[in-house]
């Protein structure tokens, strides 16, 4: 079995381990309101730096390329509230347009 | 409806992304299915695309996964169902059933399950569909690049985080967790410059 076959089952298995025992611990054992701050802050902390590896690097190489134009377009599409759509198409189309004619 | 088509958009963008990351067809339906829960999936395939082992990935993933169990705590006295009714539901524990089943509350406890099984089954309905039109589509195109998907990942993270940073303290922490995951890149081992940014996130969430 390969790393992604792994990978997708593991992650596959734990996810809906994880949602089942929402359903069926005492609710006083999560309702904590340090455990509350904590699930808030640990989508923000990965997801960025998801974005920067994402936007930034290859393997384990840092570089800069058609991507971060991608970003920029992505950035300035959020701020003028475009809809989820919008915003990865256009950061797409852009990406798409440096990587073929620049 | 709105709720669905960004769910489609979202769903396409996992399918083509995940496909795009080296995972097969196949596999990117099974996450969709199995995990279903986008930031999750997003993410897996994102850790083990930079090069990253399938236990970063299965970890940074099963993080993300945390919230749903969270979310099964506020729903479970409210929905009070059991067996097999309630591995459906738990399945169908994401951040927009939830999200829509609390807005429906002041309307009532039948208006808010009513809210819960409709948006979890039907962005699960969507979401499946959107993920193999989006494999497809990306199996399909050859050099990702040329089409911009290689931009299309990072964006919808960036999509995923946006609404999420609420306050001075959320933006601050989500610039110090890019930089750190920025700078730790060339130095630690692919997948855990993005998972050692969860601890970030644990200490200073338990200091304050």
């Amino acid at each position: 079995m390969n790393s992604l076959w792994i990978a997708t089952i593991g992650t596959s298995a734990i996810a809906f381990l994880l949602k089942y025992s929402g359903h069926s611990v005492p609710e006083k054992w999560l309702s904590h309101p340090k455990i509350q701050r904590v699930n808030a802050l640990i989508p923000i902390a990965l997801l960025s730096a998801l974005v920067a590896v994402q936007s930034f690097s290859e393997k384990s190489k840092l570089m800069i390329d058609q991507r971060l134009a991608g970003l920029c377009v992505a950035v300035i599409a959020l701020m003028l509230k475009a809809p989820f759509p919008i915003v990865v198409i256009s950061a797409a189309v852009s990406s798409a347009v440096i990587y073929n004619w620049l | 409806m709105s709720v669905s088509l960004t769910v489609g958009a979202y769903g396409v963008a996992f399918g083509a992304a995940a496909v795009a990351n080296g995972f097969s067809v196949l596999q990117s339906c099974l996450l969709s299915l199995l995990t279903f829960s986008g930031a999750s999936q997003f993410a897996v395939i994102g850790v083990i695309g930079a090069g990253g082992s399938a236990l970063s990935g299965i970890a940074t993933a099963s993080l993300l996964g945390v919230r749903n169990a969270l979310y099964g705590v506020i729903m479970a006295p409210r929905l009070k169902v059991h067996g097999l009714k309630r591995v459906i539901a738990a399945q169908v524990t994401i951040d927009e059933s939830t999200g829509v089943a609390l807005g429906q509350e002041v309307r009532g406890a039948d208006e808010m399950r009513k809210g819960f099984w409709y948006t979890g089954i039907g962005v699960f309905v969507f979401w499946n569909l959107f993920t193999l039109a989006g494999a497809l589509g990306a199996q399909a195109m050859g050099d990702i690049r040329a089409f911009g998907l290689d931009s299309a990942v990072p964006a919808a993270f960036l999509g995923l985080v946006w609404p999420r940073l609420t306050g001075n303290f959320e933006r601050v922490l989500a610039v110090g967790c890019a930089v750190f995951a920025i700078v730790m890149t060339p130095i630690l081992p692919a997948g855990l410059p993005i998972i050692a940014t969860a601890f970030i996130a644990i200490v200073v969430g338990l200091k304050r």
